[in-house]
């Protein structure tokens, strides 16, 4: 049983006189303890909403459902109410916020805010909670913290900053912790830095941690699994060497493509996806990438694509994917038996047979095997 | 680098900004140095890329360039004319010759303007095209260039997406038909795939049009992506300036060094196996900067000789220029790093009440 199992979650916002927006559909993931797990995706994928979700943190307003699960070692995040939600979160469960100016209280010295988390949920009090901040600040590597603490955010740089707020999240050394776009304000010294310190975090202390960014280089270096979301959906996962090394689905190909690599040379052309987010196609109607898919066939439209599991515990939502260097089309899922993939990883709706190419297409052309 | 058709020189570019406290005097207590003492030169149909650091100066330096900002000192000679010393009226018609594109496209075009206005009011303010229909003419061009369709013409930018928008300013700054383009952050408001198809275009442009880019990014892969050259700043000066490639296989400086190995890249594989150089503690304030080379605070090779009272000039080692007195000994291993403590550094003076930085007043802005 994984630490942080997500099934099938589901979080429409709808209004009066205006079309249903399903910003989450159907996404399942799991998560271990000590493991990172990734979520990347463009802007409005719903990466944000996901982890806003699990934490129970979307603003209370008609119109909104949440469906699914998010069990959390045996209890659902979902169905609990407020009260008992308090207490898990900032315990058990903690996150921390991409922007550090927004997310901590100006008007409030960082010693108050640290020390709110021991108080609610530690029961330190006075010089105790205060030794106790401290040395939290001087874990996540804020120089003299003994005179942070009185200090206001506004006092403290973008870097330290973002470490006052880690030391919050890490206050109480939770089992599950939520990064949504930690270093996506900083520069990349400082996003080095902080990459570093959330790697110790986990490295020492065995917490898990759910990764969410769009930068696909910040994801290489630190996650174990990838989930790529697109219009609310995962379309591929899997763990990061064969996502990075193979990817099936067009759309991470094409994310893979898109990036320029400092280890490239000058003059070679991006292989940018064509269109824009805005260019999706509603999934009951099909595939939400097919507008902008460069391997389309006429099976992407009409119904939605399922799930296709292969035999390394990965998972991809087309049924033309990009082939594997050096294999047949296909071939790779119907001559391994799929009950290989790890258990955990099977989301509900996944059929594991199906084979991710309709017969009697031919091999798929190849200009974007490499990538 | 090569000498032959260089067509923008800067020398000893200097933007100072003046802190100033009080309320009925002014009085001006210290000076923020965004800019201190730059020289570069762009030749014809090549891009300059400049990446550094948030607050390292690099935007100053492109808008101090286009005479957006007013240098303190120092000349900006564009094809054979200085431009720091032309009256008003002769700098705007040398505007022509030199467009810039901004980050922000929401905020850079005018909400109330649809996109036949936006781009033919700088037709107007230069007098091209001889009538509305020989302007249309030229705007038609310039969408089919940047991939616009026909329609955008009376619509607004609020109808458009974020790569459609950054792909109006691009057509504003082309429609004059100009051989320099400052393009300050152009992609780092887009999504990765945007990004692409944002940086190709610039690409193509240049190939087509025979364009000459400066082009100012904080991301070093893609500014790396783009440029010939490529130009690292550390606050207001240049420390390193390198052929794109060298800069990447042999970086001299040792904030280049750490930049390098900060930039995370796309591939499990090289992750793993790369060396970090992690900086300790943050940029510190221009409006006081460290002594001697402005590194020597963070930098992990920092010697005990030199590097805090002398300030290293940019020195020519093989086809790089770079500003470190230990160049040479770190690049053979001579010296080793060690590591440095963080210093705290404040975003403005010690908490005090902070001291207001005025901008000299902006010329307005006519592009």
């Amino acid at each position: 049983m994984a630490l942080l199992e997500v099934d099938d979650l589901s979080v429409t916002f709808s209004r009066r006189g205006q079309r249903t927006v399903r910003a989450v559909d159907g996404v399942s993931f799991s998560v271990d303890a000590g493991e990172v797990v990734g979520l990347v995706g463009e802007s409005g994928c719903g990466k944000s909403v996901t982890s806003l979700a699990i934490m129970g943190l979307l603003p209370k307003q008609p119109g909104l459902a949440v469906g699914g699960k998010a069990v959390f070692d045996g209890t659902d995040l979902l169905q609990l109410d407020d009260r008992s939600r308090r207490d898990i979160r900032g315990r058990d469960v903690a996150m921390i916020f991409q922007d550090p100016l927004s997310s901590l209280n100006p008007v409030i010295p960082i010693g108050l805010q640290v020390t709110e988390v021991l108080a609610r949920h530690r029961g330190m009090k006075g010089a105790a909670a205060e030794k106790e901040a401290a040395a939290l600040l001087d874990r996540v590597g804020i120089p003299d913290p003994k005179r942070r603490l009185k200090e206001y955010p506004h006092q403290l740089s973008g870097g330290m900053r973002q470490r006052a707020l880690i030391a919050m999240a890490v206050a109480c050394k939770p089992r599950l912790l939520i990064a949504d776009e930690p270093t996506t304000a900083l520069d990349v010294t400082i996003q080095a830095q902080i990459l570093e310190l959330l790697k110790e975090l986990v490295r020492d202390s065995g917490t898990a941690l759910v990764m969410i960014t769009h930068d696909l280089g910040v994801v290489a270096g630190m996650c174990d699994t990838i989930n790529v979301l697109y219009a609310g959906r995962v379309v591929e996962t899997a763990r990061r060497r064969p996502l990075f090394r193979e990817p099936r689905h067009p759309y991470t190909v094409g994310l893979l493509g898109s990036v320029p690599r400092l280890d490239a040379g000058r003059g070679e052309r991006l292989n940018p996806i064509p269109g824009s987010v805005r260019d999706v196609l509603p999934w009951p109607d099909g595939c939400a990438f097919a507008p902008r898919c460069s391997r389309r066939v006429d099976e992407c439209v009409g119904e939605p694509p399922q799930l296709v599991l292969t035999y390394d515990g990965r998972g991809y939502r087309c049924v033309n994917p990009a082939p594997v260097p050096g294999t047949e089309p296909g071939q790779e899922v119907r001559d391994t038996v799929p009950t290989q993939a790890a258990p955990g990883s099977v989301p509900a709706q996944a059929e594991p047979n199906d084979p991710p190419t309709v017969p009697g297409l031919g091999p798929a052309p190849s200009e974007e095997e490499t990538a | 680098m090569s000498d032959d058709d260089i067509l923008v020189e800067v020398r000893d570019l200097k933007v100072h900004f003046p802190i100033k406290r009080g309320v009925i005097f002014d009085r001006t207590v210290g000076h923020v140095k965004a800019v201190d003492g730059v020289d570069l030169r762009i030749p014809r149909g090549k891009t300059y890329g400049l990446v550094g650091e948030s607050g390292c100066g690099k935007s100053t330096l492109g808008r101090a360039l286009l005479q957006l900002t007013p240098p303190t000192d120092g000349q900006v000679v564009f094809d054979g004319v200085e431009l720091t010393t032309l009256p008003a009226g002769k700098l705007r018609t040398m505007r022509r010759r030199m467009q810039m594109i901004f980050q922000d496209p929401m905020s850079s075009l005018d909400p109330r303007q649809n996109v036949e206005s936006i781009l033919t009011e700088g037709l107007q303010t230069h007098g091209i095209g001889k009538d509305r229909d020989d302007r249309r003419r030229i705007i038609g061009e310039t969408l089919d260039a940047v991939g616009l369709p026909r329609w955008a013409l009376s619509r607004y930018p609020h109808e458009f997406s974020g790569g459609q928008r950054q792909r109006i300013g691009i057509a504003r700054a082309l429609v004059l038909g100009p051989e320099l383009i400052v393009a300050d952050e152009p992609v780092s408001a887009l999504d990765v795939s945007i990004q692409a198809q944002v940086v190709n275009l610039l690409d193509e442009l240049q190939d087509s049009l025979g364009l000459t880019y400066l082009v100012i990014a904080h991301d070093l892969a893609v500014v790396r992506h783009i440029s010939d050259m490529v130009g690292v700043m550390y606050l207001g000066a240049l420390v390193e300036e390198a052929p794109s490639d060298r800069l990447y296989t042999e970086p001299l400086h040792p904030y280049t060094r750490a930049l390098m190995s900060a930039v995370p890249v796309p591939d499990p594989d090289v992750e793993d196996r790369r060396e970090r150089i992690l900086l300790a503690g943050d940029l510190p304030s221009p409006a006081n900067p460290p002594s001697g080379c402005r590194f020597h605070t963070r930098c992990p090779w920092a010697q005990p000789t030199r590097c805090a009272d002398e300030r290293p000039v940019l020195r020519e080692i093989g086809a790089s220029r770079v500003a470190c007195h230990w160049a040479e000994q770190i690049a053979s291993g001579e010296l080793r790093p060690h590591k440095v403590s963080a210093e705290v550094v404040r975003p403005e003076g010690e908490g005090e009440t902070p001291g207001v930085v005025s901008a000299p007043s902006e010329p307005g802005s006519y592009v």
